[in-house]
C-alpha cells in the first residue's frame, strides 16, 4: 500500500512504516495520525486539526511505537523509516491510554448533551461512545462555571464544556491572526477567555464554533435553535463576496438555520468569514412575495400572467431603446439570461452589471484581460507566489479568504505581500506585508513610476520575480488611469494579473456577457467569428445581434432608454445612485426583477419577485474564474429565478430564449466556453493630474457594514469595526486634531462627524469607512475615494 | 563517608556574597583560566567530568552543551533554571543567597563555552533575597569587568539578565520556563525541537540548574581527575544535599554522591528525640518514597533507580512515625493539582480527581475499592501526560499505598487527624505538646 499525496512524489521522499502490522509507504514527515487516517484507521483526537500546528495537548491520540517506552501522541509524531506503529486496534497499551484520557475528559464535562447544540454531531460524544466506558467512576463534584459568557456579541462560551484542546485559540492566532482568545488560569480552572476590553471581534470568529470538538463555543444566532439530526444540509456557495467559499447550508423545517464552511482545499479550505456564516437572515426579511404592477401611481399585487403581460407590452413598446442593469449579485446563469434576453428579445446592447463605481476604462480592461479568460491566477498561485502586490484591494474587508491564503503563504511559504494603499491596515500587518504608501487617486502614478527606467521601487522589482502576482481590486475603476497602469505593469514585469471584484456575481456576469460590447465567454460583440458562434447557439441570424457596442454605465443607460430592466441593483452601491434613481423616476417604463422591497422596486412600473440563492440552484464565478455551482437549499418564498422570468417574458413577447432552466443554461455556457480569438487591447488612459490642496479621502467598504444582505443579524453587526476616521499622526498634528477626539469631515455636499484614530496612513489623507453606521461617504459627503475633503476638529457647527 | 564542602566551603563567611568576599576565596580565578581556553575544550572538560544535571533528571551536562550547534550564525542563550519550587527542595536558593558570585562565574564560563552572549537567570519569584543577591552579584561582576563587553580583553561579550518568576511551579519545566521568559503563559512546549536546537526565541539554548552551573568554576580550577575522585563512576562529583524533616539539624550537607541517607542523618544529628524514620523521599516529592530499609542505599543516580526511586534534586525529606502518609500524599497531590498548568488532559483532570478522592481518605471517608482506583488513575497519568509534572503527580500515591496500605484502610473509617495528631508531627517539645493538649 502506498499513500502519496501527489503524483510528482519521488521514491526518495517515501519511507516504509508498519501500522498495525500493515506495511505502508508514505511521504517522509507525515504525521502518524494522517497515515492512519489514510489507511482508514481512525485514531480518536480532539486537539488535532490538519490545518493547525500540532499541540499534543489532549493526549487522546496516544499510540504505541516499537522501541519507545511511553505511548506517543499520533498527532505530533512524524513517521521515520522503519517505524512500527500500533494504534488502539492492535495495542492494548494504546487502547488503555486512550480510554484513560477519555475518562479524564468526561470528568468535568457537564451532562447537558440533551440541550447542547453540539449533541448529535459532537466529537466528544462520538468518541466517548467508541473509546469511553459506559459508566463513570467519578463520584465527586464537577467543576462548574457560569454558562455561557459572551466573548463577543455573536460567540458564546460555555467553559464547563471546554476540553482545553486549544483549537479555537490556535485558530485565532495561527489562521485568522486575531489572537484575542487565550487560555487563562491553570489546572482544572484553565479556561478560554478574552481580555475585558477586547471581545473576540474577529471577522473569522465563527470558524472556532465549527472546529470546537465540544459544545463550548456556540453562536447567539444558532444556540438552542435546532438539533443537528433535524437539519437537512445542502452544499452551497457563499453569495456575499467573490472569494467563492464553499458552504453547507443547514435547513430546519424549511428555514435556513445555520451555515458552515465546507471543506474545499482549493478555495476556502475549511474556513469562511463571519459574513458568509451568519448573514442569512435577509432571506426572510422584506421579501417581495407576489408580482406587483403600478396602477394609479401605486403598486398593487397582480397575478403572474397579468404582470408578465404588462411587462412584455412595456418592453415591446420600447423595442430597441431598452436598457438592462443587472448588478453584481446575480448567478452566472441569470446574468447569461439577461445577456441573451437583451440581445435576442430586446435587440439592445445597452447592458451593464456594474452598479457601482465604474468607468469605460474598466470596461475595456475587463474585456481585454479578464472576461472569459481561463482559470487563474488561483489561490494555489498565491500559495506558490514569490511576491503578491495588491492595489486598490483590502483582502480582509473585500475578499477575506484571499487574506487567509496570503497570510499563510507569507508565514509559511515566504510569499512576500505588498500593498499599494492609503494605509497600513491590520490586514496587511497580518500578512507581514510591505506597505507602499499611496494617496488615494495616486495609484496610477505609483504604478507608472515603478515601470520607468531606473525606478527603484521595490515592488516593481518584486513583480519581476518568477511567480509574482498583481491583484487589483474593483475599486481601481474609480481612479482614472489606474487599471491602464496595472495592465501595463503586469505586461512589463511578467507578473500574473488578477482582478478581485467585491460581489459574488461580478465575474460570472462579465463572463456571461452582461456588459455592453461583450458576448458570453469574453467574445467581442463586433468580431464576426464571435457573433457567428453565439448566434448559432442562440438560433438567430448573426446580423440580428446588435451591431455596435451599446452604452456603458448605469446612469447613461437609464437616461437614454425608454424602458429599463433593473435586477439586483442597490443604488447605495453606486456613487451615481442619486442620478440613477432620478433617471428611473423619470418618464420611463421600469421593470424590476427583485428579491426584496427596495428603492428601485418602489418606483418600478412592474415588479416581478425572484428567488434568492438559497431558493434556487446556480453558479457563482469567484475572482479566480472558478465556477462554484450550488444547489437549492429551501423552497422559501419563491423558486422562480430571473432566468425563468426572462424566458416567460420572452414568450410573452413572442421571442424565444429557451426555458430558463439552470441545467440548460449551464450547458449553453459550457458549449460557448472561453473566447480564444482576438480581443480588445488593454486601455491606455493617462492618470489625472493630482488635485491641489486639502485632504484626500481614502475609503472602502468594511466587511461588516450596512450592506443589505447583512440586515436582521444584530449579533453579527455587533462584531463590526467601529466607525472612525483614520489619519496619520503628522497629518492630524498639522491640523490640530488629536486621537480619540471628534472631527468633522466635509465636502461642499455635506459633512460627517466621527472619532479620529491615528495610524499609519499616507500623508494628507483621511480614511473613512464607505458605508458603515453613521458614515456613508456617498450619501453623506457626495464623495468618492480620491476626492478632496476638509477635516476640522470638533462636531458640526 | 565524610562531608566535602566545596561549593559550601566558605558559607560561614558573612561577606561571601559580595564580590570582594568571593574573590578572597579565589573567586573569578576560574574565569580567567577559562577565557584563555578554547571553548570546545571547556565543553570537553565538563563532558569528561561526567557532571550530571543537578535539577533532578541527571542528564550529563557536557553532553547537553555539545548539542548546541556551533557556527550556525544564530544567537545562543544560556538559561539558568533557578525556579526551585519542588516540595522539599531547598538547595538552589541557599546557594544563590550564600554564594551568588559562584553561580555568576559559572554562568560566564558556561556561556563562553557554548558561545552565548546572553544569559538569563530565572529565579523563583517567591525568594526576593535570592533575587536581590544574584542581581547584586551580576552588577558587581559587571562593574569589575567580569561581565559586559570584551570581558578581560578576551573578545567575549556577555549580558546576564536576572529574571523573576511569577509563582508557577510549571515554569521549572525547561520549555515552560522559556515560554514564560518570552512573555507567554508558562506551559511546556512540544519537543522536538529541543531547546539545544530551538529554545529561547527559537535559538539554540542550554537550560541548566543553579547547582550544575555553580560546579563549573571548581571544575575549571581543579580539573577532571579531581572532580571524579568524588562520587561513583556513573554519578561523579559532590552534591549539595538539603536534609529536612524530623531530624535534629535540618540543613545543607555537601558530600560526595554515594553517601547514604544513614550517614546524612548522622550529620544532621539523627532523628529528633524518640522518633524513628517512617518514610523518606530522596529528592523532592516527585520521587517515590522509601523507608528505613533503604537508609544504606548510596545516594547516587543509579542506586536510587535500582531501589525504585530517583535521586531527583538530592534534597531528602525525612518523616517520622507521627506523620500520616495519607495526609502527606494528599498534601503533595493538592500541590500538583494547584500547579498543573492545564495543558494536557491526564495531568489537569487526573490531579483534580485523585486529590478529591484522597481528601475523602484524609477525612476518614475513603472507600476500599478507591485504593485500586487511585492506582489506576495514576497509571492513566504516568507516561501519558505532556511533561514530567503529570508523572510527578502520579508518583507519590502508588509507592505510599504499597508500603502503607493499612493506613489507607484505617482512613476508610477514621479521619487521619484522629489517628495521627498533627500536633505531634509539628511540635517538637513534650511540654509544648501537653500545652496544646496533644493526644
Amino acid at each position: 500500500m502506498t499513500i502519496a499525496s501527489g503524483s510528482e512524489q519521488t521514491q526518495t521522499d517515501l519511507v516504509d512504516v508498519v501500522v498495525d502490522d500493515i506495511n505502508v509507504r508514505v511521504p517522509k514527515g507525515t504525521l502518524v495520525i494522517r497515515v492512519a487516517e489514510q489507511m482508514g484507521v481512525e485514531i480518536p483526537r480532539f486537539c488535532d486539526h490538519p490545518l493547525l500546528d500540532p499541540v499534543a495537548a489532549c493526549r487522546m491520540c496516544l499510540i504505541e511505537i516499537d522501541g519507545v517506552p511511553k505511548p506517543q501522541p499520533a498527532c505530533a509524531i512524524t513517521v521515520a523509516d522503519g517505524m512500527k506503529i500500533r494504534t488502539q486496534r492492535t495495542s492494548p497499551v494504546a487502547e488503555k491510554a486512550q480510554s484513560g484520557v477519555m475518562e479524564f475528559l468526561l470528568l468535568n464535562h457537564p451532562l447537558d448533551c440533551p440541550i447542547c447544540d453540539k449533541g448529535g454531531e459532537c466529537p466528544l460524544q462520538n468518541q466517548a461512545m467508541s473509546s469511553g466506558r459506559g459508566e463513570t467512576r467519578f463520584e465527586g463534584k464537577k467543576r462548574t462555571f457560569e454558562k455561557p459568557i459572551a466573548i463577543s456579541s455573536q460567540i458564546l462560551l460555555d467553559r464547563e464544556r471546554c476540553v482545553s484542546c486549544a483549537r479555537c485559540t490556535r485558530f485565532a492566532d495561527q489562521i485568522a491572526g486575531d489572537p484575542m482568545l487565550e487560555l487563562l488560569e491553570r489546572g482544572a480552572q484553565q479556561q478560554v477567555g478574552v481580555a475585558d476590553d477586547a471581545p473576540f471581534n474577529s471577522y473569522f470568529s465563527g470558524n472556532t464554533i465549527q472546529i470546537c470538538p465540544v459544545g463550548a463555543l456556540t453562536s447567539t444566532l444558532y444556540r438552542f435553535r435546532s438539533r443537528p439530526f433535524d437539519l437537512v444540509s445542502t452544499p452551497t456557495t457563499c453569495e456575499h463576496c467573490a472569494s467563492g467559499c464553499s458552504l453547507r447550508t443547514d435547513v430546519r423545517r424549511g428555514e435556513v438555520t445555520r451555515r458552515l464552511a465546507w471543506d474545499d482545499p482549493e478555495v476556502n479550505e475549511e474556513w469562511n468569514c463571519d459574513k458568509g456564516r451568519f448573514a442569512f437572515r435577509y432571506i426572510r426579511q422584506d421579501r417581495i412575495e407576489s408580482p406587483l404592477v403600478r396602477e394609479d401611481g401605486r403598486l398593487r399585487p397582480a397575478s403572474w400572467p397579468e404582470a408578465l403581460d404588462i411587462a412584455a407590452r412595456g418592453l415591446a413598446a420600447a423595442q430597441g431603446r431598452v436598457g438592462v442593469l443587472t448588478g453584481g449579485r446575480l448567478t452566472a446563469e441569470d446574468a447569461y439570461s439577461y445577456a441573451k434576453f437583451a440581445r435576442v428579445a430586446l435587440r439592445t446592447d445597452d447592458i451593464d452589471f456594474r452598479a457601482r463605481m465604474a468607468s469605460d476604462e474598466e470596461a475595456q480592461f475587463l474585456a481585454a484581460l479578464v472576461a472569459g479568460q481561463p482559470l487563474g491566477p488561483t489561490y494555489a498561485d498565491l500559495d506558490a507566489a514569490s511576491n503578491v502586490v495588491l492595489v486598490g484591494f483590502e483582502p480582509e474587508d473585500e475578499s477575506p479568504i484571499v487574506l487567509l491564503r496570503l497570510r499563510r503563504a507569507a508565514l509559511k511559504a515566504n510569499t512576500r505581500v505588498w500593498s499599494i494603499s492609503a494605509s497600513l491596515t491590520g490586514g496587511l500587518a497580518k500578512m507581514q506585508g510591505t506597505w507602499v504608501p499611496c494617496q488615494p487617486g495616486a495609484e496610477a502614478q505609483v504604478m507608472d513610476d515603478a515601470q520607468k527606467d531606473g525606478s527603484d521601487d521595490a515592488f516593481g522589482a518584486a513583480l519581476r520575480t518568477p511567480g509574482a502576482v498583481l491583484l487589483v481590486g474593483e475599486r481601481l475603476a474609480g481612479i482614472p488611469g489606474a487599471l491602464s497602469a496595472a495592465a501595463a505593469l503586469a505586461r512589463n514585469t511578467g507578473a500574473r494579473l488578477g482582478w478581485v471584484p467585491r460581489r459574488a456575481g461580478e465575474r460570472g456576469a462579465l463572463d456571461a456577457g452582461a456588459l455592453s460590447g461583450l458576448l458570453p465567454g469574453g467574445r467581442p460583440l463586433t468580431d464576426p467569428a464571435a457573433r457567428r458562434e453565439v448566434s448559432d447557439l442562440w438560433g438567430v441570424q448573426a446580423d440580428e445581434l446588435p451591431r455596435y457596442a451599446g452604452r456603458r454605465g448605469s446612469v447613461p443607460i437609464a437616461q437614454s432608454a425608454d424602458a429599463v430592466i433593473v435586477a439586483g441593483v442597490d443604488p447605495v452601491d453606486d456613487p451615481q445612485g442619486e442620478q440613477l434613481m432620478a433617471a428611473l423616476a423619470g418618464d420611463r417604463f421600469v421593470l424590476s426583477l427583485e428579491t426584496h422591497h427596495g428603492p428601485i422596486s418602489e418606483l418600478a412600473d412592474v415588479v416581478l419577485p425572484v428567488a434568492v440563492d438559497a431558493e434556487r440552484a446556480g453558479t457563482y464565478v469567484d475572482w479566480e474564474g472558478r465556477s462554484r455551482s450550488f444547489g437549492t437549499a429551501i423552497s422559501g418564498v419563491t423558486t422562480v429565478t430571473d432566468s425563468r422570468v426572462l424566458a416567460m417574458l420572452a414568450d410573452a413577447m413572442d421571442e424565444s430564449i429557451g426555458r430558463g432552466d439552470v441545467m440548460e443554461l449551464r450547458a449553453e455556457l459550457a458549449t460557448l466556453g472561453h473566447w480564444t480569438g482576438d480581443r480588445m487591447s488593454a486601455p491606455d488612459v493617462r492618470p489625472a493630474p493630482p488635485a491641489a490642496g486639502g485632504l484626500r479621502l481614502a475609503s472602502w467598504r468594511l466587511l461588516l457594514d450596512l450592506g443589505r444582505m447583512q440586515q436582521g443579524e444584530p449579533h453579527l453587526a455587533g462584531t463590526a469595526r467601529p466607525t472612525e476616521a483614520v489619519m496619520s499622526a503628522a497629518t492630524a498634528a498639522s491640523r490640530g486634531l488629536t486621537e480619540g477626539s471628534l472631527v468633522t469631515v466635509s465636502t461642499p455636499d455635506g459633512s460627517l462627524t466621527l472619532p479620529l484614530r491615528l495610524d499609519e496612513v499616507a500623508h494628507d489623507t483621511v480614511w473613512l469607512p464607505m458605508h458603515s453606521p453613521g458614515c456613508s461617504i456617498v450619501q453623506d459627503l457626495g464623495a468618492v475615494p480620491g476626492d478632496v475633503v476638509e477635516v476640522v476638529p470638533g462636531g458640526p457647527r | 563517608m565524610t562531608l566535602t564542602p566545596v561549593i559550601t566551603e566558605f558559607w560561614d563567611r558573612p561577606d561571601l556574597y559580595t564580590l570582594a568576599g568571593y574573590e578572597r576565596t579565589g573567586g573569578y580565578r576560574a574565569l580567567r583560566t577559562a577565557l584563555a581556553m578554547d571553548p570546545d575544550a571547556i565543553i570537553s572538560q565538563v563532558k569528561d567530568t561526567g557532571l550530571r544535571g543537578r535539577g533532578g533528571a541527571g542528564f550529563p551536562t557536557g553532553l547537553k552543551w555539545s548539542f548546541v550547534p556551533q557556527g550556525d550564525d544564530k544567537p545562543h542563550y544560556l538559561v539558568v533554571n533557578a525556579d526551585e519550587s519542588e516540595p522539599g527542595a531547598c538547595k538552589d536558593v541557599p546557594i544563590m543567597i550564600a554564594n551568588p558570585h559562584a553561580l555568576v562565574e559559572g554562568v560566564i564560563i558556561s556561556s563562553f563555552a557554548i558561545r552565548a552572549s546572553h544569559a538569563v537567570i530565572y529565579i523563583r519569584g517567591e525568594v526576593p533575597e535570592a533575587i536581590r543577591r544574584v542581581a547584586l552579584a551580576v552588577s558587581e561582576a559587571e562593574a569589575a569587568g567580569h561581565l559586559g563587553h570584551n570581558i578581560h580583553g578576551s573578545g567575549f561579550d556577555l549580558k546576564v539578565i536576572v529574571h523573576s518568576g511569577a509563582g508557577a511551579y510549571i515554569c521549572g519545566e525547561e520549555t515552560a520556563l522559556l515560554d514564560s521568559l518570552e512573555g507567554y503563559r508558562g506551559q511546556p512546549r512540544l519537543k522536538p525541537p529541543f531547546p539545544a536546537v530551538a529554545g529561547l526565541y527559537s535559538a539554540p539554548t542550554v537550560v541548566n540548574n543553579v547547582e550544575t552551573i555553580t560546579n563549573i568554576p571548581w571544575i575549571i580550577n581543579n580539573g577532571v581527575e579531581w572532580f571524579r575522585q568524588f562520587g561513583t563512576e556513573k554519578s561523579p562529583g559532590f552534591k549539595v544535599f538539603a536534609v529536612s524533616g524530623h531530624v535534629r539539624r535540618p540543613g545543607i550537607y555537601e558530600a560526595p554522591l554515594g553517601i547514604t541517607m544513614r550517614e546524612l542523618l548522622d550529620y544532621a544529628g539523627g532523628m529528633r528525640d524518640g522518633s524513628e524514620v517512617k518514610f523518606w523521599v530522596p529528592g523532592g516529592s516527585s520521587v517515590p518514597m522509601l523507608t528505613a530499609d533503604h537508609l544504606d542505599v548510596p545516594l547516587t543516580y543509579e542506586a536510587m533507580v535500582e531501589a525504585g526511586t530517583m535521586l531527583g534534586t538530592g534534597t531528602p525529606m525525612v518523616f517520622d512515625q507521627t506523620v500520616s502518609v495519607v495526609k502527606a500524599v494528599t498534601r503533595w497531590l493538592e500541590f500538583y493539582k494547584h500547579e498543573s498548568c492545564g495543558k494536557c488532559t491526564p495531568c489537569r483532570e487526573g490531579t483534580f480527581w485523585i486529590t478529591g478522592v484522597l481528601k475523602q481518605f484524609e477525612n476518614g471517608e475513603g472507600n476500599d475499592p478507591d485504593l485500586d482506583l487511585l492506582n489506576e488513575l495514576c497509571e492513566q497519568i504516568m507516561g501519558r501526560s505532556f511533561c514530567a509534572l503529570g508523572d510527578a503527580a502520579a508518583t507519590p500515591y502508588p509507592a505510599a499505598v504499597k508500603l502503607f496500605r493499612d493506613e489507607f484502610i484505617t482512613a476508610t473509617h477514621t479521619p487521619v487527624d484522629q489517628t495521627f495528631d498533627p500536633a505531634r508531627s509539628f511540635v517538637f517539645s513534650e511540654t509544648a505538646l501537653s500545652e496544646v493538649g496533644a493526644r
